[in-house]
């Protein structure tokens, strides 16, 4: 195993050792005023780094302020204390070289699948012959050849993730941000998805943030599992998941032994926080 | 159309699909058969009794018309024109003042729909004026035009515009803020500018609600023409109806509503049309799908 592993590493290795692909979150803090005037923390003092070209997952019960964390690493809100650093800089505005996909589907209905696809090129400038022909090369590689025409609601659910992460990554982006890409969608379909995600991921090998509800998913891709407490949302642990990659078929992952025990670890420290916030949750309610 | 023919022919095995494809066939037909007997005797009851109670004398046919009247004197109109010369040149003039007026205010609600749907700040400056503005009868605008710019075509594609505007704007301005927060993101991770955001994003997603309020914005437009026609004018069906009113003629007030209708009536399957050929990658409507 570890020497297939190597093997797997190499051919990326250069593109990995780029710094510009790190990202260092350091005392993040964001707060916001509700309309009735109060100041609601979301994130207190968040910290965590994610090496260039490491599959970051990020866990936590619901309302942590995971997606808050996302907006600001992709520079599409500021936080209120710490900061962003990309590649050593700091994020001021939309980030260069992020793309993000979100849990909703951002496609436009307007348009159709090669021209969602041709979206980031086009916004970069890139002439319009040579985004046509990688937009078809992008359909291709996620199995979406002869559908260029389609529009967006005539796909399934699947289909159109496919879609969306060949918008995503077409622009070959240093950090691929996704909030909970997958979670819509039924569970075969999703597992699917996550194996064509990490083939994909390791072509051309962005840093990536995945937030996510399903622990499973967590720790069957990524390198390093990030625990987010809530209210307000700060880091509680950090596991670093030292399954050997290729990691294979993300179904039959789960029953080797190391993932069980890390997935218990992680389990544990997770419970607590999902429990707190659901007893919040339910106590507010009723 | 053709989840329609999956859906039926999915449960019914092998040789028995063309006669199951072809009752569900038959099946629409008679609905749509039905519906249309349904209509032709509403039609008939409605003018069939209108020209009933005005044969025998219940309802004055010299206050309320009677059908056979309209009907003749339509003939006539067409035929020999009015006392100021040829219907058809009516015609064309309250269709020209309507067509310009409502190209003028759909223009104009959709830029300043969208510019003011784009900022906060224009859209917090000049909202409460709008307000007051969309407020105030405009109908009653005619009247300064008419003084403003006499009784030529000006004041009528004015008023009409005016008309026109208020709708599409309040359109067009909903639609901009209706738009997707996650498509919009999207963009802007993406690396779209403000400009490439308008294009692609804002007004693509704005002109589902700029085409739909189309539809009533020319009946308007058509009003507006007609009442600055009736206020003051020397050519336009306006002006056959304010003449038709001075001489106690209801039938010729009827036979130009009934032009009329069908101007707006033409326009608007145009603006089908259009909303059709724009509107392309929308799912059909539910309703579009005959479920068997």
């Amino acid at each position: 195993m570890a020497s297939r592993n190597d093997a797997a590493v190499s051919p990326v290795a250069e593109k990995v050792g780029q710094d510009s692909a790190r990202v260092e979150i350091s005392g993040l803090t964001k707060r916001f005023l509700t309309p009735a005037g109060e100041v609601f923390t979301a994130l207190q003092d968040v910290s965590f780094t994610v090496e260039p070209g490491q599959f970051c997952a990020v866990v936590g019960p619901t309302g942590c302020g995971k997606s808050t964390t996302l907006s600001m690493v992709s520079g599409l809100d500021r936080p209120s204390e710490g900061s962003v650093k990309v590649g050593g800089r700091e994020v001021d505005g939309v980030t260069d070289g992020v793309s993000f996909m979100f849990q909703a589907d951002a496609l436009l209905p307007w348009k159709t699948v090669l021209g969602n696809v041709l979206m980031g090129p086009i916004f970069r400038g890139v002439p319009k012959q040579k985004a046509q022909a990688s937009a078809r090369d992008w359909l291709r590689r996620v199995g979406l050849t002869g559908f260029e025409d389609r529009y967006p609601h005539q796909l399934s659910g699947g289909m159109r993730k496919r879609v969306a992460m060949a918008a995503a990554l077409i622009n070959e982006p240093r950090i691929l941000i996704m909030d909970e890409p997958f979670g819509a969608l039924d569970v075969q379909t999703k597992a699917i998805m996550s194996n064509e995600l990490l083939g994909l991921w390791e072509q051309i090998r962005p840093s990536v943030i995945f937030i996510t509800h399903d622990l499973d998913e967590a720790v069957a891709l990524a390198d390093r599992v990030v625990v987010m407490t809530s209210g307000p949302g700060s880091v509680k642990a950090v596991f670093d998941i030292d399954l050997p990659r290729p990691r294979g078929s993300v179904q039959e992952i789960r029953f080797q032994p190391r993932f069980i025990e890390l997935q218990h670890q992680i389990w544990d420290s997770l419970r607590e926080e999902v429990e707190r916030a659901y007893a919040r949750t339910a106590g507010g309610t009723a | 159309m053709s989840t329609t023919s999956t859906v039926s022919a999915a449960p019914v095995k092998g040789g028995a699909q063309p006669s199951a494809a072809a009752a569900a066939k038959r099946k629409v037909r008679k609905q749509a058969a039905l519906q249309w007997a349904g209509r032709i005797i509403l039609a008939a009851i409605v003018i069939g009794g209108w020209q009933a109670f005005t044969t025998w004398g219940i309802v004055d046919k010299f206050f309320f018309g009677q059908p056979t009247g309209i009907a003749k004197r339509l003939v006539e109109l067409f035929q020999k024109g009015t006392e100021n010369g040829s219907y058809y040149a009516d015609i064309w003039t309250t269709v020209q003042e309507a067509l310009i007026g409502f190209v003028l205010g759909t223009v104009s609600g959709v830029v300043f729909g969208i510019a003011l749907g784009q900022s906060r700040y224009l859209s917090g400056v000049l909202g409460p004026y709008i307000k007051v503005v969309n407020a105030i009868p405009r109908i009653v605008l005619g009247s300064i035009f008419m003084i403003a710019f006499g009784i030529g075509t000006l004041p009528k594609v004015l008023l009409a515009a005016v008309l026109v505007f208020f709708i599409v704007f309040f359109n067009a301005f909903q639609g901009v803020r209706e738009v997707d927060p996650n498509i919009l993101a999207n963009a802007k991770v993406l690396g779209a500018s403000e400009l490439q955001i308008i294009r692609h994003v804002t007004v693509p997603s704005a002109l589902t609600w700029i085409i739909a309020s189309l539809h009533s914005a020319f009946g308007f437009a058509i009003v507006g023409a007609l009442v600055g026609e009736v206020l003051g004018a020397q050519k336009g069906l306006g002006l056959v109806i304010k003449t038709a009113q001075d001489n106690f003629d209801p039938n010729g007030v009827f036979a130009t509503m009934v032009v009329i209708a069908v101007i707006v009536l033409g326009a608007e399957w145009l603006i089908g049309k259009l909303e059709h050929r724009l509107l392309a990658w929308r799912p059909p409507a539910p309703s579009e799908v005959s479920s068997l």
